[in-house]
């Protein structure tokens, strides 16, 4: 019984924690939220310097093949950071081949992504159907090509390929070439500036049914809801220790208001709702990698409580800054705003809780 | 990152495991008295087979258990639905404390007597002027000769009616600062300056007592540490009470959740159909679900932090009031699935007393508002409220 980090595991969330706090100051954050695209081409080169793109591509493809929980720290120190990066996209699109690409597929794809030459992307909510990620009514035709509006596909412009979620569970590979007439993009405007969402319109695209797999692509699903998670962990665990330093030099009524029990006691319980969702997210990335039977239920509870708690301890965090807190020149609402739309992405709190009561036979 | 148990540790487990089948006594009977000969008998059955104490060092007749051990015997104990033993403040509270700041004359004295259930200890320490403000304690200590003499009340003073000795924080020094003037003694109780009286709880039961203390006599050699050390040793005191209860709390809290499932299963929901199935009370007990496993999971956290660093992270002190909180709105809900019967006090799984009870989880063994202070102040390094 171990609940902690290797000596490996530490040096990856050491490395990307100085990483991305000397590359990803508030202001670049600020400065990319701003920026149409999102990212430079420099920025992705550094990541993929540092293998990132293919932790979970098998070594054979040239990637670092290890695992849910090196995952999970770099998403952790993401959030933390707050870094606008097509990290994230590329990753689902790499767990989804990972998990179900065809033979041809992954030959064609995992290598290039884990050497930083591609990227990718998953498409998940219909634009009419309902809003939980297994809910797509999408079906390619009968000469296998698909027409369909998805949106808030993450990082669909700069994505060379996209993994297109269908009915009964089935997924559908299609090659991002500008010039395919079957395929449109429109950038969407988000709540969050510092991920960037588009709606992809496909009409008549041909696409590449991937393998009929459901466990394993259960499992990709059920390591993204644990990245959102765990970005979520970073993300408010960055507002708590703003909101704390905050407390301590902001004076009224001649004493630091982080004297008044009144603003100490938010902070503690942001310690608690904190340092609940690293519990869950931890745990649920350790049996991911070795205990497959709890991981669902692990993956949803992780989503469900960092959810929550990471959109409670931002706002919380934002009450402790006061008028300040609500201008755009602080750098909280950034953060605030990534945790929300986290919350909403790939299941809802509410979505995942009934799934928790579901596998628990209620 | 390794969250099975090592074969060492699986090995601990498997023998209580065999041990506690053939030797768990079941329920105890009804009526205090028949109620504690039955949790004694039971302790001295553990003691005899070198189960209690089981994180003491063995030169004091423990098992010198690792805290991974500790954890499991606590988890076992409360999922074998085993009765409690008659001298729970001795194991958890006096004994660790006499092992810390004890001298070696105390520790021969007094470990074996806790250990075998032969001397029954209590706590001495809330009054009525002083709960969360420990240290304002009026009770006075004035010395004489060899001799201290004691005067004072104490409040919320469990087992005090079968305990032997009373773990008793008092003021030795009104002119030093409120902190540096408390020493603390240990006070037979088996003295006629010692009144006892239980006091009567919401639930109606009597767990509590207050005491009345006369012109106790108390040997200057009944002192642990040193005289003006009081407060330093009360707090040790008080860091075993909440870092020994997290593992069997928290498996308290999961099988009273399956229970209530259970009984939700049996029950109707607000649109008549069965209660696991009014999306609200899904949401809540999947909500409870998820609370619960954020305690067993923060308690192995706390475990390992101390582990590896020697002392406990920041999880650790978090996990009581956490506790408090889940276990409140866990009996809270049995209350709504209950319905109408939530006006009744009997049922057969005894929610009613459960819903009553825990009302004090967020009071007993420090308050709530009392642990968000030491996480604000200790933890995050906020300024102190005063």
């Amino acid at each position: 019984m171990n609940f902690g980090f290797t000596d490996d595991q530490q040096a990856i969330k050491r490395t990307a924690h100085e990483f991305l706090e000397a590359r990803y100051p508030a202001a670049t954050v600020r400065r990319l939220a701003e920026d149409e695209r999102g990212f430079t081409d420099e920025q992705w080169a550094e990541l993929v310097e540092l293998g990132w793109p293919g932790v979970i591509v098998p070594e054979e493809a040239d990637g670092l093949g290890l695992g849910a929980v090196e995952l999970v720290v770099i998403a952790e120190e993401m959030g933390y950071a707050l870094a606008p990066s097509p990290w994230f996209s590329t990753t689902c699109a790499a767990l989804m081949l990972v998990a179900a690409g065809t033979e041809e597929q992954r030959e064609r794809w995992l290598g290039p992504l884990a050497r930083g030459e591609a990227r990718g992307t998953l498409a998940v909510w219909d634009e009419k159907a309902g809003w939980a990620p297994d809910h797509s009514e999408v079906e390619p035709d009968s000469d296998g090509k698909l027409s369909c509006v998805k949106i808030a596909v993450p990082d669909a412009a700069g994505a060379d390929f996209l993994i297109i979620s269908g009915a009964d569970g089935r997924h559908y590979l299609v090659e991002h070439d500008v010039s395919d007439p079957g395929i449109t993009l429109v950038a969407e405007p988000a709540i969050d500036p510092t991920r960037k969402l588009f709606r992809v319109e496909l009409s008549g695209a041909q696409v590449q049914p991937l393998e009929v797999a459901p466990e394993a692509i259960a499992r990709a699903y059920a390591t993204i809801v644990t990245l959102l998670a765990a970005e979520n962990v970073g993300a408010a665990q960055r507002a708590m220790e703003m909101a704390v330093t905050y407390a301590k030099d902001r004076t009224q009524f001649e004493r630091p208001i982080g004297a008044y029990q009144a603003v100490s006691h938010r902070c503690a319980q942001m310690l608690l709702e904190v340092e609940g969702s690293r519990s869950l997210c931890y745990w649920a990335a350790w049996a991911l990698d070795n205990e497959p039977e709890t991981a669902p239920r692990a993956a949803s509870m992780a989503k469900a409580y960092a959810g929550d708690a990471g959109f409670r301890v931002t706002a919380s965090a934002l009450q402790v800054h006061g008028g300040i807190g609500f201008t755009y020149e602080h750098d909280l609402h950034f953060f605030l705003k990534r945790t929300h739309a986290n919350a909403h992405a790939f299941g809802d709190s509410r979505w995942h809780r009934d799934r928790v009561a579901d596998l628990a036979g209620v | 990152m390794d969250l099975t148990l090592s074969p060492g540790e699986e090995a601990f487990r498997d023998e209580l495991r065999a041990w506690l089948a053939e030797n768990n006594p079941g329920r105890e009977p009804a009526g205090d008295e028949a109620a504690f000969e039955f949790r004694r008998s039971w302790q001295r059955k553990l003691h005899d087979a070198g189960w209690a104490g089981v994180s003491w060092p063995k030169e004091y007749g423990g098992r010198g258990a690792t805290l991974v051990e500790q954890a499991i015997f606590n988890e076992e104990m409360v999922r074998a639905r085993t009765p409690s033993v008659a001298n729970v403040l001795g194991l958890a509270m006096g004994g660790p404390t006499v092992i810390a700041h004890g001298t070696e004359e105390q520790r021969k004295r007094y470990l074996p007597a806790i250990l075998s259930a032969e001397e029954i200890w209590c706590q001495g320490f809330s009054e009525p002027g002083a709960g969360s403000d420990l240290a304002s304690v009026k009770t006075r200590a004035v010395r004489q000769g060899d001799e201290w003499v004691v005067t004072g009340q104490k409040v919320w003073t469990t087992f005090a009616h079968h305990a032997k000795w009373c773990m008793l924080v008092a003021r030795t020094n009104p002119d030093a600062p409120k902190h540096k003037g408390l020493t603390y003694f240990l006070m037979d109780m088996e003295q006629d300056a010692v009144q006892v009286r239980p006091l009567r709880q919401i639930t109606g039961e009597s767990e509590f007592n207050e005491l009345f203390i006369e012109e106790a006599r108390i040997p200057h050699e009944n002192i642990v540490g040193a005289e003006g050390e009081g407060w330093a040793v009360a707090i040790t005191t008080l860091m075993h009470e909440r870092a020994t209860l997290a593992f069997g709390l928290q498996v308290s809290v999961q099988i009273a959740l399956r229970e209530l499932i259970e009984s939700a299963h049996q029950a109707r929901g607000l649109n008549g159909a069965v209660a696991t199935e009014d999306p609200v009370i899904r949401q809540r007990l999947a909500q409870l679900m998820i609370e619960s496993e954020v305690l067993r999971l923060n308690a192995y956290r706390g475990l390992s932090a101390i582990m590896r660093s020697g002392v406990p992270g920041p999880e650790g002190s978090l996990g009581k009031w956490h506790w408090s909180e889940v276990n409140q709105s866990l009996t809270e809900l049995a209350m709504e699935i209950a319905g109408p019967r939530a006006m009744l006090s009997e049922s057969e799984q005894n929610w009613s007393y459960r819903f009553l009870r825990a009302r004090a989880n967020s009071i007993e063994g420090g308050t709530t508002e009392i642990l968000k202070n030491i996480v604000a102040e200790r933890v995050l390094g906020l300024p102190r409220m005063r």
